[in-house]
C-alpha cells in the first residue's frame, strides 16, 4: 500500500524530525543557533540516542573562540569519533591550532581531547602537539600533556617510544611540579599495565626518584598523595635507614582527611615496616597505625566505611594486637546498613579477649534481639565463636543462648543456637558439665528443629553422648521412622549414630532392631549411593571384623575444633597485605584469582577504516532488528482491520518478492558510501540475510520491514549525503 | 583509575556517562540495572556490597538522594580512592546545584560533563576542590564571555600550586577569621540508663575573611598536641596517659595544613582557604573516658494488647546550671498502627508523626540541671496480625548546647601573619556542643 510512498520517501531523505532540525540548527548563519544546536546534540547523546549522523556538522562548529562550545564540540569528537575515523582528521588543524594557544585551559583542553579520539590515523599528527605541551610553562598543561603520552601507548605503543615521548615522560616524574610528577607517574603504571613488549623497560623506581616523592608528598593534592604512597608501596628497599626514612615521611598522611590517603599510607607503613630490625620500634609504629584505622570506621560515607572494615579484617589476621583496646568503635549503630552490621560482628569477634568479653557478649545479646534475621544469625554466631576462642567465656556465652532461646525463642534462634551448642561441645569434647548445661535444651527443642545443620548436630549428639538424652530409644525411633524422607546428609548422620550407639551400648540388644532397621532401610530403599556405600561399609565391618577394630573405626572422636572464625591462608594473607585498599582486598581474593589478564594488556584500535565501518553496520543491524521487533509489536496492533484478508497470503510470498526490490535499492546508495571501500557488498549481504531470516519468523510482519529498512536507510542516506556535502563543506571551513 | 563514570537513577538506567579510557565496551552498564535487582534481592541474606564483579568488569557505586553513582574498572584499583572519588564528586555537584538528583543532572548536563572532564582524565582524579573549580568552570557562561572575551579564562595558578586551595589576590576591607568549635556527641545508652558506647566528633570550622596569603598558628589547650606523644623515641615503652590534660586521639587536618611540621613539632600552622572550610576534626572515644549522658532520657512504655500504649518519659539534662541546651527533641519510636495521639507534657511540644511511626517531643530551652516528665497514650487497633515483629526501634535525642565543650579544648590563641600586607585582623571563638547522628537510647 504505503510502501512506494515509504521509499520515496526514504529516498529523500528525512524533512522533518528531530536530526533534521538539528542539522539545520548547527549549520545556521547566527552564532547562538548554532551553540544551541549543538547543545541540544549534545543532551540527545546523553540519553543515549544516536546521533553520530551530525557528525560532519558538528565538526564545523569546532573552530570557536566560545571556550564552553568549543568544549561541547570536542566532547561530541571523543563520543563518536570511531564511527567517522576518516573524517576526524579533518579536526586535526584544529587541534594543531588549539595547542599553541595563549591560553592555557585552551592548550590543555585540546592535547587531552586530541588522546581520548581513538582513532589510528590521529596518532601521525600528535607528535608535533604533544611534544611542544610536554614542555609548556604551564604546569597545568604539563600534567594533562603527561597523561597524554598514556593514550598515545595506548593507541601505538611503537610510536610513542620512538618519538620518545617514553622517556620525555620519565623525565617529567623529576619535575618541579608536584602534580605534573604525580600525573607522570600514573603515565608510567598506565603504560606498564599495557605494554606487552617484554624487551622494553617502562620503569623503575630507583632510591633518587623515591627521595625526590617523599619530598613532594606534603605538597601533592590527596590524589597525588595516594599516588606516590602507591608508588612507595611498590618500592622494596633492604637499607634499614631509608625505610625509616619512608615510614617517618608517611607517618603525617595518616592524618589527611581523606580516608583512601590515610589507607594508602598505612599499606604503604605495612609494606615496609619489616625492614625495621628493631622489634620494639615495629611495636611502636603499629600502634601508631590503631587511631587511624579506627576512623575509617567512623567516615561518613558508608561504602568506604565498609572497604575500610574489609581492609581492617586483613590487617588484624596479620597484626592481631593492633586494635585491642578499640572494640567499642564498631558497636553497630542502629541506623547503619546491614551490611556494615554484619561486616562489624566479623571484627567484634576477631577482637574478643578476656578482658572484653562481657561487654562483648552483652553487645552480641542485644543484636540477637534485633528484627534482621540475618544479624540475628550472625550475632548467635558470633556468641558461639567468642565461645569457642575464650575458654573463661564459654559457660557466660551458654547461657546467653539458653536465655535467648527461652526468651525470643523462634525457629532461626533456636536452629541457629543449636548448631552453635554443637561447635561449643566439639571444642570442649567430654566436659561433663557443658554437656549437662547443653543437652536438656537441645532435647526440649527436637521439635523446633527444621534446618539441616542443626538437625545433623543433634543427631551428632546423640551417638556422642546417648547418656545424656533420656528416652534414646524412642528419639531414634523417630528418627528411623522418617528415614527416608531426610536429607541424604542426615541420612548418613543417623546411620552413623545409629551404628555408633549400638556399638558402644554394652549390651547392644536394645538397639539392635533400630539398627538392623536403619541397615536395610540404606541399603535397600535409599536412592542415594553415598548413604548405600556407608551402610554396607558398617554392615560388613560389624559382621567380620572383631571388636577391636569394630571400636576403633566406629568410635574414633573426631578432633576437636579451634575456631569458627575464618582465617585466611598464609599465602592468600600475604597477598592481600600488599594489595590493601584495591579491590581484592574487599573481595579478599588476591588480584590473579578474578582480575581478567586481557584488562592489563592493549585495547585493540581500529586500525583500519574497514572494521569500524564493520561495527556500524553491526550496530546497525542491530538497531534495525530492535526496530523490527518493536514495529512489529505496535503494527500488528494497528494493522489489525487493515491487512485482515491479504494478510496471511502477502506475507508468503509478497516477503520474496519485497526482498528483492530491497535488493535493488541498497545497491544504490552502496557506492556512494565512499569510506567503506569493499565492505558495502559485504555489509548488505548482512542486512539481506538478516530480512532474510525475519520474515520466516514473523512473517504478518512486512510492514514492519519496510519500516525498519527505512529506518536503516535513513542512516546510510544520510551518510552517503554527508559525504558528499561534507567534504565540499568541510573544505571551505579549511 | 576508574574507566568510566555513570550517573544512573534509582533503577540503574543511566541519565549521564562519561568514558575516560574505552577499555571497556560503552554499552556495558546496560547490564547494571539487571545486577542491581540480583543485588538486592539477595540483599536479605546481607550480600548487599557497593560493588559487583560481573564479566571481568568491577562495578564501584555509591548511593546518594535515589541516584547510583557507578565506576566501572577491570584492573584491582585503588577502590578507597574511587568511593572517595565518587563521593567527592557528589560533593562538588552538590555545591554547584544545590542539590544532586535526576532533575538537577538533566538541567546540568553541559556543566556535569565539563566538571567530569576537569576532575578526572584518563581514569586520574585531577582537582577535586570545589573553590577552585569555581574559579574556571562556572554555570554563568554568559556573564563571563560578555565581561571578558574566552582568551583570559584561565586556569587559576592554584591548580597546580603547592598552596591549591587560595587564589592570589584576595582582598577584604574588614579581616577576621570566625571559629567554631562543633562538638558532636555520639552516645549509645542502654535502657537502664548506663553509657555503653559513647564518642565525641570535633570539629574546627574557620570562616575565614581575610586578605592575601596569610599564615595561620592555631594554638589549643591539647594535651596530645603540645606534650609530644610522638613516641618514636620512647620505643615501646607505655606511656602513662595523663589525666588532666584532653588527648585527642586520631586527629584529621584539612589539606591546608603543613602536616609534618605538626607531626614533628605538634604546631598547627595553615594558610587558609577563603571562606568556610573545616580546620581539623578529631575524636575522642570512650576508650579513654566514659561519659555521663548529657541529656538523660528515661522513657517507660506500657503495652496493653489490642487497647492502647502508655508511654511514660523524663529527660534531665546533665550539664551545668548555667548552660542550657536548646532545641532538644526526643524521638520515641511508637508502633506503626497506634492512633488517637493524648499528650501531657510538663513542659513543652509533643507531636505524633505518624509516617515515622513516633511522637517528638520538642522543647526549645532545657536549662541545666532540670528535669522533664511528659505522659503520652496512644490507642492501638483492636484486631493485630500475629506477627509480632520486635521493633527494637531506639529513642534518638537531638540537642545542641552553646558556649560549651564536652572534651573542655579551647582556643588559646589564633595568630594571623600575612607577611606582606601586615594588617589588623580579628579572630572569633565560639563553642557548641550538639548531637551527632547517633544519640540513641535502647528501649526494652
Amino acid at each position: 500500500m504505503s510502501l512506494e510512498r515509504k521509499i520515496r520517501s526514504f529516498l529523500k531523505g528525512p524533512r522533518k524530525g528531530e536530526t533534521f532540525e538539528l542539522k539545520a540548527g548547527l549549520v545556521s548563519q547566527y552564532k547562538g543557533e548554532r551553540k544551541d544546536a549543538i547543545q541540544r546534540v549534545i543532551q540527545a547523546m546523553t540519553v543515549g540516542k544516536d546521533v553520530s549522523s551530525l557528525f560532519p556538522d558538528v565538526l564545523k562548529n569546532i573552530a570557536t573562540y566560545d571556550l564552553e562550545q568549543k568544549k561541547l564540540v570536542y566532547l561530541y569528537l571523543m563520543n563518536y569519533a570511531k564511527t567517522h575515523p576518516e573524517l576526524c582528521i579533518l579536526a586535526v588543524n584544529t587541534f594543531v591550532q588549539d595547542t599553541e594557544d595563549p591560553n592555557p585551559l585552551i592548550r590543555a583542553l585540546a592535547i587531552r581531547t586530541m588522546g581520548c579520539i581513538r582513532v589510528a590515523r590521529m596518532v601521525d599528527y600528535m607528535e608535533i602537539p604533544l611534544s611542544r605541551t610536554l614542555k609548556d610553562d604551564n604546569p597545568y598543561v604539563r600534567k594533562t600533556a603527561a597523561l597524554c603520552v598514556a593514550k598515545l601507548f595506548d593507541l601505538n605503543p611503537e610510536m610513542c617510544v620512538e618519538f620518545g615521548f617514553l622517556d620525555q615522560l620519565k623525565e617529567l616524574v623529576k619535575d618541579s611540579n608536584p602534580m605534573v610528577v604525580a600525573n607522570s607517574l600514573n603515565a608510567l603504571y598506565e603504560i606498564r599495565d599495557m605494554n606487552t613488549d617484554q624487551s622494553l623497560k617502562v620503569f623503575t623506581v630507583n632510591e633518587q626518584i623515591i627521595k625526590n616523592l617523599l619530598l613532594c608528598l606534603n605538597e601533592c593534592t590527596e590524589w597525588g598523595r595516594i599516588t606516590i604512597l602507591t608508588t612507595l608501596n611498590e618500592y622494596e628497599t633492604t637499607n634499614v635507614e631509608e625505610a625509616n626514612h619512608i615510614i617517618e615521611r608517611v607517618t603525617p598522611q595518616l592524618q589527611h582527611v581523606n580516608p583512601s590517603v590515610v589507607l594508602s599510607s598505612i599499606r604503604a607503613i605495612i609494606h615496609h615496616i619489616d625492614t625495621i630490625p628493631v622489634t620494639a620500634q615495629r611495636t611502636s609504629i603499629l600502634k601508631k597505625l590503631s587511631a587511624p584505622l579506627v576512623s575509617l570506621v567512623s567516615s561518613s560515607i558508608p561504602e568506604a566505611q565498609y572497604v575500610g572494615l574489609k581492609n581492617i579484617r586483613i590487617i588484624l589476621e596479620k597484626y592481631p594486637q593492633i586494635l585491642s583496646k578499640e572494640l567499642r568503635v564498631f558497636f553497630i549503630k542502629y541506623s547503619d546498613p546491614l551490611y556494615l552490621k554484619l561486616e562489624k560482628l566479623e571484627i567484634m569477634v576477631r577482637l574478643a579477649n578476656d578482658s572484653n568479653s562481657a561487654l562483648l557478649l552483652g553487645e552480641l545479646k542485644e543484636y540477637a534481639m534485633e528484627f534482621e534475621p540475618s544479624l540475628v544469625a550472625k550475632a548467635i554466631k558470633s556468641i558461639g565463636s567468642v565461645a569457642i576462642k575464650l575458654a573463661g567465656s564459654t559457660v557466660k556465652s551458654i547461657n546467653l543462648l539458653i536465655n535467648l532461646i527461652d526468651q525470643r525463642g523462634g525457629d532461626l534462634i533456636i536452629n541457629e543456637s543449636i548448631v552453635v551448642f554443637t561447635n561449643i561441645l566439639r571444642r570442649y569434647p567430654g566436659k561433663n558439665d557443658l554437656n549437662s548445661l547443653v543437652i536438656p535444651v537441645i532435647s526440649n527443642h527436637i521439635q523446633d528443629m527444621d534446618r539441616n545443620d542443626a538437625l545433623s548436630g543433634y543427631i551428632w549428639l546423640l551417638g556422642e553422648y546417648p547418656k545424656y538424652f533420656s528416652n534414646l530409644h524412642d528419639k531414634l525411633q523417630v528418627l528411623i521412622d522418617d528415614f527416608l524422607e531426610y536429607d541424604s546428609v542426615l541420612q548418613l548422620n543417623i546411620l552413623t549414630t545409629v551404628v555408633k550407639i549400638n556399638l558402644a551400648s554394652s549390651k547392644g540388644t536394645q538397639y539392635s532392631g533400630l539398627l538392623q532397621k536403619v541397615l536395610e532401610l540404606s541399603t535397600k530403599d535409599c536412592e542415594n549411593a553415598d548413604v548405600r556405600d556407608k551402610a554396607y561399609i558398617y554392615w560388613r565391618l560389624l559382621s567380620s571384623s572383631s571388636t577391636k577394630s569394630q571400636k576403633d573405626i566406629i568410635l574414633t572422636k573426631l578432633p576437636p575444633i579451634k575456631t569458627t572464625i575464618a582465617t585466611f591462608n598464609p599465602v592468600v594473607l600475604e597477598a592481600l597485605v600488599d594489595e590493601l585498599s584495591t579491590l581484592s582486598s574487599v573481595y579478599h581474593k588476591p588480584a590473579f584469582t578474578f582480575i581478567d589478564k586481557s584488562a592489563y594488556s592493549r585495547l585493540p584500535v581500529d586500525k583500519r577504516t574497514k572494521t569500524s565501518s564493520k561495527e556500524n553496520i553491526e550496530d546497525l543491524t542491530n538497531l534495525a532488528k530492535q526496530e523490527i521487533i518493536n514495529n512489529s509489536k505496535n503494527e500488528n496492533l494497528l494493522d489489525f482491520d487493515d491487512d485482515e484478508d491479504g494478510a496471511t497470503e502477502s506475507l508468503g510470498s509478497g516477503a520474496g518478492s519485497l526482498l528483492d526490490e530491497l535488493n535493488d535499492l541498497f545497491t544504490t546508495p552502496a557506492p556512494a558510501i565512499q569510506h567503506s571501500g569493499d565492505q558495502p557488498a559485504s555489509s548488505n549481504n548482512d542486512i539481506l540475510s538478516l530480512f532474510n531470516a525475519v520474515p520466516q519468523s514473523t512473517p504478518q510482519s512486512v510492514n514492519s520491514v519496510t519500516q525498519g529498512v527505512s529506518e536503516y536507510s535513513i542512516g546510510s542516506k544520510t551518510n552517503s549525503n554527508n559525504n558528499n556535502k561534507v567534504n565540499n563543506d568541510l573544505l571551505d571551513l579549511f | 583509575m576508574a574507566s568510566q563514570i555513570h550517573f544512573l537513577d534509582i533503577k540503574g538506567k543511566p541519565l549521564l556517562s562519561r568514558d575516560y579510557k574505552g577499555d571497556i565496551p560503552s554499552n556495558t552498564i546496560e547490564k547494571f540495572p539487571l545486577l542491581l535487582l540480583d543485588l538486592e534481592n539477595s540483599m536479605d541474606e546481607g550480600d548487599f556490597k557497593p560493588l559487583i564483579n560481573h564479566q571481568g568488569i568491577n562495578y564501584v557505586f555509591i548511593n546518594h538522594n535515589n541516584l547510583y553513582l557507578c565506576a566501572l574498572t577491570r584492573k584491582n584499583e585503588n577502590i578507597m580512592a574511587i568511593i572517595v572519588f565518587l563521593s567527592k564528586l557528589i560533593e562538588v555537584l552538590t555545591q554547584y546545584f544545590k542539590s544532586l538528583e535526576e532533575e538537577s543532572i538533566r538541567d546540568n548536563f553541559v556543566i556535569i560533563y565539563e566538571l567530569l572532564d576537569e576532575m578526572m582524565d584518563y581514569g586520574v582524579p585531577q582537582t577535586t576542590d570545589t573553590k577552585i573549580l569555581k574559579e574556571y568552570i562556572t554555570q554563568d557562561y554568559y556573564k563571563l564571555i560578555r565581561s571578558t572575551p574566552s582568551h583570559l579564562v584561565q586556569p587559576p595558578n592554584a591548580v597546580t600550586n603547592a598552596v591549591s586551595w587560595r587564589k592570589d589576590g584576595i582582598v577584604y576591607k574588614k579581616n577576621e577569621a570566625f571559629l567554631d568549635v562543633v562538638e558532636s556527641i555520639n552516645m549509645l545508652i542502654n535502657a537502664s540508663g548506663q553509657v555503653l558506647n559513647s564518642e565525641i566528633l570535633g570539629e574546627v570550622k574557620i570562616k575565614s575573611h581575610l586578605s592575601g596569603m596569610p599564615d595561620l598558628r592555631l594554638g589549643l589547650n591539647d594535651k596530645g598536641i603540645f606534650s609530644s606523644t610522638s613516641d618514636m623515641e620512647e620505643g615501646a615503652a607505655e606511656q602513662p596517659s595523663n589525666a588532666k590534660g584532653i588527648e585527642m586521639e586520631d586527629i584529621k587536618f584539612h589539606q591546608c595544613v603543613r602536616l609534618s611540621k605538626f607531626e614533628n613539632e605538634r604546631i598547627i600552622t595553615f594558610i587558609p582557604p577563603d571562606g568556610e572550610f573545616t580546620l581539623m576534626s578529631y575524636r575522642l572515644s570512650s576508650a579513654q573516658f566514659l561519659m555521663k549522658p548529657l541529656i538523660l532520657v528515661n522513657c517507660k512504655t506500657k503495652t496493653h494488647k489490642h487497647s492502647r500504649i502508655e508511654i511514660l518519659c523524663s529527660v534531665r539534662a546533665q550539664i551545668k546550671k548555667k548552660s542550657t541546651a536548646n532545641n532538644v527533641e526526643v524521638i520515641i519510636p511508637i508502633p506503626d498502627d497506634a492512633d488517637t495521639p493524648k499528650f501531657t507534657p510538663e513542659y513543652g511540644t509533643v507531636k505524633w508523626i505518624p509516617e515515622k511511626s513516633c511522637v517528638i517531643w520538642k522543647l526549645k530551652t532545657f536549662p541545666g540541671g532540670k528535669q522533664f516528665h511528659m505522659r503520652a497514650e496512644l490507642g492501638l487497633p483492636a484486631v493485630i496480625d500475629n506477627d509480632d515483629i520486635l521493633s527494637k526501634k531506639p529513642i534518638k535525642v537531638n540537642f545542641s548546647i552553646p558556649y560549651f565543650t564536652t572534651s573542655g579544648i579551647q582556643v588559646r590563641y589564633l595568630r594571623i601573619n600575612e607577611p606582606k600586607l601586615q594588617y589588623q585582623s580579628y579572630p572569633w571563638v565560639r563553642y557548641i556542643t550538639q548531637s551527632g547522628d547517633d544519640y540513641t537510647i535502647r528501649t526494652k
